[in-house]
């Protein structure tokens, strides 16, 4: 057989194949829609364009979940296929006693931030609305963290908190002959250090999102209120509080699913012992990262991650029934 | 839309038939390994050298982020993509075997009674059954970092370092300063699991105080004994008993050294480069002080190179050619030159030169008696360290407890893995 016989046997399928498979069905296509009503092309277009943001969805968001979902019920280790594991990764997870551990941290980061960032956000808000010099100025200076990159402004409290020669704080307490803190070389010190400039760098935000809220509380309800002679804590009370409840809920949740969720600044401030010492500052993310890209447990990191996942859940449900209408 | 469908349809077909037709004589292989600014500069050098030897071979290199390398294999050599020869750490060799990323080298090369002939025993973790499946152009160990300047300001001879561990202590306590309040401003000695103190600990402590850190080719935990007590205690000590050091001091070991705070550092062969870079330090090296029975052990680990399970017909024998020359002598001299790893083969090691060199021979001297720690999961094995120690300063865990506890764990971590 010549050689040019051969290829030409070799080429004809290829173009058949190539035909079958993208050719023919666009032709198809093209003769379909040039038989539909100028209405129903219309559909069509607005369907081309709707697809594209619902198929990245679907592809970034939405089948990695459900994968996970499928995931934490097997063992992968990433390189050797995936073995059917059942419920054990999640027996393992409840069995675990750093898994308690990390999740009461976990607990411990939102009971503790959530609170805390939004009394000190609206007291900085309240009294703020009320100042006129230098109005913008201020509020531009409570912003800015919130602009600053996490890992920077983590490695700078990191290093604040140093012992002597090193760290600003300890220096600062050795001058006033005060023993030096461990601050993050401690068990019981090392949470709320490492939540400090979590909140710090949150408070901007907070603070903005509480001010539009005082704004738009009508001054006609504050008017009223004076004429009748009411106290300053009453109308706090009684008139701002209230009418500022849409914007509490809306921060409630929204802090809440950031504390519990809360990864950069103690990834970043404890990067020699990720979530140490002795796991006191480790909160679940961390583990989750830890578990699936130190441990390459692909399966019960996936399972820790349904817990998240499902912590998230309810505890946006709650707050939304609690803090919604009663 | 009359004339764009022949002219889409001419393109696809077109591009269909081009990739069947490009066959060449030359062979293109393709080499992976993460990024390591010295090593991606040597491995550079090396493939031209290799290329000029070889016209008919083209090495195609490749790097990417640590983070994610492990990831990208994984994913790429399943897929039939991705590298033909791939840089491992050893403590990989298992998952990478198992999960058939990467194939025996051909006996009649690389032949094993040979290799274990001419490498540095701890090569032979690499070989399964009758086959190498990895083999490394460099090794790296450990020594005993010094501060010049702070030694003779201590009245101590920068010539004599510590050769005993008791020597070592009495060192500590002459170098370390403390302010008014008695905070440590300078440490003798540097302390932290996080660095390497948790091989220092393992492999070396432990042996010198008479015991073993693990049996049964590293799946049984052994360190729970009185050795690994007095080892232990030993090490807690240079900071609860001396106050010569201080965990956490500067933030991390390294830095503590660099900024010229710490009189001594354990630290790996791969801290060379940064400390040459580092202006006005007046550093020096040691071999790591020997036990109090005169025993010296060393921890060493490696990197190696394999050919993967995607590199097959004549991509394998250029593959082959390929490994043959990144494990030769020649190769292991511009490794040492370039990267200041030392070379896996005793012969090029041990040459007067390299054993005479203040910097390199005490790490060099080291590797005739290191070990390598068989990991199941590196990080985790030495979060276990981080908490052991960590019980004892911070939550006064008796030295015996917190050991139990730790082997304990680590063992649990092993089982986990090999079961």
């Amino acid at each position: 057989m010549l050689a040019q016989d051969r290829n030409r046997q070799i080429d004809r399928p290829a173009t058949h194949r190539v035909w079958r498979t993208v050719g023919f069905p666009i032709w198809l296509y093209l003769s379909w829609y040039r038989s539909r009503t100028i209405r129903q092309k219309r559909v069509v277009w607005a369907w081309t364009f709707l697809s594209v943001p619902l198929l990245f969805y679907v592809v970034i968001r939405f089948y990695p979940t459900a994968d996970a979902f499928w995931l934490s019920l097997h063992d992968w280790n990433l390189l050797s296929d995936m073995e059917w594991a059942g419920m054990s990764n999640f027996g393992r997870l409840a069995a675990d006693p750093e898994f308690w551990q990390v999740f009461w941290n976990t607990f411990q980061y939102l009971l503790l931030g959530t609170p805390i960032s939004l009394v000190i956000a609206f007291t900085i808000a309240y009294y703020l609305d009320q100042v006129r010099f230098m109005h913008g100025f201020i509020r531009a200076l409570y912003f800015l963290p919130f602009l600053t990159t996490a890992v920077a402004m983590a490695w700078v409290w990191r290093w604040f908190y140093q012992p002597v020669p090193v760290g600003v704080f300890n220096n600062i307490l050795a001058e006033l002959g005060i023993a030096q803190q461990p601050f993050l070389r401690s068990t019981s010190q090392a949470l709320p250090s490492v939540l400090a400039p979590a909140i710090w760098a949150g408070l901007g935000f907070q603070v903005i999102i509480f001010l539009a809220g005082l704004r738009a509380i009508p001054q006609s309800y504050y008017e009223a209120a004076r004429i009748d002679g009411v106290s300053r804590l009453t109308i706090l009370w009684e008139i701002t509080i209230p009418l500022l409840k849409p914007t509490i809920v809306f921060l409630v949740v929204f802090s809440s699913i950031g504390f519990l969720r809360i990864f950069d600044h103690v990834f970043n401030m404890t990067t020699n012992d990720p979530g140490g010492p002795l796991n006191s500052t480790e909160p679940l993310v961390l583990m989750i990262y830890d578990t699936a890209f130190n441990g390459f447990q692909m399966g019960y990191a996936a399972a820790q991650t349904v817990v998240l996942f499902l912590v998230l859940l309810v505890v946006s449900l709650i707050q939304l029934r609690i803090l919604r209408d009663r | 839309m009359q004339t764009a469908r022949p002219l889409l349809l001419g393109a696809l077909a077109g591009l269909a038939m081009g990739g069947a037709a490009g066959t060449a004589n030359a062979v293109e292989i393709e080499y992976w390994q993460y990024f390591f600014e010295a090593r991606v500069n040597a491995m550079d050098q090396l493939i031209e050298q290799f290329e000029a030897a070889n016209p008919d071979i083209t090495v195609v290199h490749r790097h990417f982020p640590y983070a994610d390398y492990r990831t990208r294999v994984a994913a790429a050599i399943p897929a039939g993509e991705g590298p033909d020869v791939v840089q491992l750490f050893y403590g990989w060799l298992n998952d990478y075997v198992d999960a058939e990323l990467i194939q025996p080298l051909p006996t009649d090369v690389f032949e094993p009674a040979q290799i274990e002939a001419d490498f540095f025993p701890m090569v032979q973790a690499m070989r399964r059954d009758d086959a190498y499946f990895a083999l490394p152009t460099a090794v790296r160990s450990l020594a005993l970092f010094y501060n010049e300047r702070l030694f003779e300001a201590a009245g101590l001879d920068p010539d004599a370092p510590p050769q005993t561990l008791e020597e070592l202590v009495s060192y500590a306590e002459q170098i370390a300063e403390t302010d008014g309040a008695g905070n440590l401003t300078t440490v003798g000695i540097t302390m932290g699991m996080t660095a390497q103190d948790h091989h220092w600990f393992r492999e070396i402590l432990v042996r010198q105080f008479g015991g073993e850190p693990y049996a049964d080719d590293y799946r049984t935990v052994t360190y729970n004994s009185e050795a690994g007590q007095a080892a232990l205690d030993f090490y807690v000590s240079l900071m609860t008993e001396h106050e010569v050091s201080q965990i956490g001091f500067m933030d991390e070991p390294q830095a503590a050294f660099r900024a010229g705070r710490a009189g001594m550092h354990i630290d790996g062969s791969f801290r060379i480069g940064a400390l040459e870079r580092t202006r006005g330090l007046p550093w020096r090296v040691a071999e790591l002080p020997a036990g109090p029975d005169g025993i010296r052990s060393n921890f060493a680990s490696y990197w190696v190179n394999a050919i993967t399970t995607k590199a097959d017909a004549e991509r394998y024998d250029a593959a082959v050619r390929f490994m043959e020359f990144v494990t030769s002598p020649e190769a292991m001299d511009l490794w040492l030159e370039v990267v200041g790893e030392l070379p896996a083969r005793t012969e090029a090691a041990l040459t007067d030169e390299n054993t005479n060199d203040p910097v390199f021979g005490p790490f060099i001297r080291g590797l005739e008696y290191a070990h390598a720690t068989k990991f199941a999961n590196e990080s985790d094995q030495r979060g276990e360290m981080m908490a052991m120690v960590d019980r004892i300063v911070l939550e006064d865990q008796s030295v015996e407890d917190s050991l139990a506890q730790a082997a304990e764990a680590e063992q649990a971590i092993l089982d986990q893995y090999y079961e």
